[in-house]
């Protein structure tokens, strides 16, 4: 085998080193700073990113809790209000109501007074009329002329009795 | 038909001498100064633009950069991070030595015993002056296991010594040997596609297929064995940095 025959043993090593130590300064000096550069580059913008987004989602969430703190605060407002003008609404059909009915009451009290009125007055005429009627009754069947608180007297227990 | 281990022989292409050492340029060393100029190449010029979505060139660049710096982090740890660069150029002229062989009629220097010798030699004496630096005198312990009883030394000591020398030897054959008996497997075969297609067609398709085959898997072998030797490199490295 070629591979053991000792001619080309100090030319391999010597081209063996050479290009191996040439190799590695030119990797040293051009390929891997370069290399490295590129992915440190990208690390950095990966992790710039990452940062720019976890703040943009924590504004994002600040902006939530501000948009729903101010949606719980008008939503209490409004119940708040929806209360008040409830309440404002009851108390003013209730005064409302009482009001009426007082002047319901009154009126009736009115009515009811107007009546008793009206029939003592009718009731007056009746007995009026009733003595008229017995006097000239009296005076035409008998000739006699009846005293008129007497006539007057006797209707009024006449009609007291028919009651 | 030329012989299955032809293809290793190595020939002077500038026949050079200094103080009567044979420094000739062969075509053995033609391929590294290839190799070199190709990795220097492609690992310059494909970040050049230095995208932030890297391309196809730049992909397998920092691919190949990145997969080197994680076997560094994850093998040796945060103290090999100075020994990256070795690492990263040992890496890719094995890789590169490798792949540059499975180009027909071309040459793989790391099918040549004394040039994986040579890299593995580099490897041990640099660990070995790593492991001094790391840890004074304190290193040789690495050859009387913590916690084993006094009297074991004597057998022990032996063993650990035999172990740690015989390292640079098993990373130079186990990449020398993979390499060369891939070449003789495929030379073979392709001979035999040759002798067998000569007569009829028909039997000479199945060493065809055969050597398709084994194409495929020696261009495996190629990557997993630069892959293996850099590794073991590491381990190597670790076993310095750390001890046992």
């Amino acid at each position: 085998m070629p591979q053991f025959d000792p001619t080309f043993f100090s030319s391999q090593l010597f081209w063996l080193y050479v290009t191996f130590i040439l190799l590695y300064v030119l990797l040293s000096i051009f390929a891997m700073p370069k290399i490295g550069g590129v992915l440190e580059e990208r690390q950095r913008k990966i992790d710039d990113n990452l940062d720019k987004a976890a703040q943009l989602k924590a504004e994002a969430e600040t902006a939530i809790a501000v948009y729903e703190k101010a949606l719980a605060d008008s939503r209490a407002e409004a119940h708040q209000l929806l209360r008040s003008s409830g309440e404002a609404l009851a108390k003013q059909a209730e005064a409302r109501q009482k009001e009426l009915g007082e002047r319901l009451a009154d009126q009736i009290k009115a009515g009811e007074a107007r009546i008793v009125a009206a029939k003592d007055q009718a009731l007056a005429q009746v007995r009026d009329v009733a003595s008229d009627v017995a006097k000239m009754a009296a005076a035409k069947l008998t000739g006699i002329t009846l005293d008129d608180a007497k006539v007057g007297l006797a209707v009024t227990s006449a009609m007291q009795e028919r009651r | 038909m030329a012989s299955p281990v032809e293809q290793f022989k190595i020939e002077p292409l500038v026949p050079l001498d200094i103080g009567g050492v044979n420094i000739s340029f062969t075509n053995s060393a033609l391929l590294m100064v290839v190799s070199v100029c190709l990795v220097t190449t492609f690992l310059t010029l494909s970040v050049r633009g230095r995208a932030l979505i890297p391309g196809r060139w730049q992909s397998m660049a920092e691919v190949l950069y990145e997969f080197t710096a994680n076997m560094i982090r994850d093998n040796v740890g945060s103290q090999g991070r100075k020994y990256f660069p070795f690492i990263f150029t040992l890496f890719m002229f094995v890789l590169f030595g490798n792949l540059l062989g499975m180009i027909p009629f071309s040459f793989t220097y790391t099918s040549h015993i004394i040039v994986t010798f040579g890299l593995a030699i580099v490897v041990f004496v640099g660990v070995t002056i790593i492991g001094f630096m790391h840890h004074g005198l304190g290193y040789l312990r690495m050859f009387f296991p913590h916690g084993a009883p006094l009297a074991t030394a004597l057998i022990l000591v032996p063993i650990e010594l035999i172990s740690y020398c015989s390292r640079p030897f098993s990373l130079a054959i186990r990449l020398f040997a993979n390499m060369t008996v891939g070449h003789i497997i495929l030379q073979v075969m392709a001979g035999f596609v040759i002798s067998l297609g000569a007569f009829y067609v028909l039997p000479g398709i199945v060493p065809m297929a055969f050597l398709g085959g084994i194409t495929v898997l020696e261009f495996g072998i190629a990557l997993l064995q630069a892959y293996v030797f850099t590794i073991l490199s590491c381990i190597y490295l670790h076993d310095a940095i750390h001890m046992h």
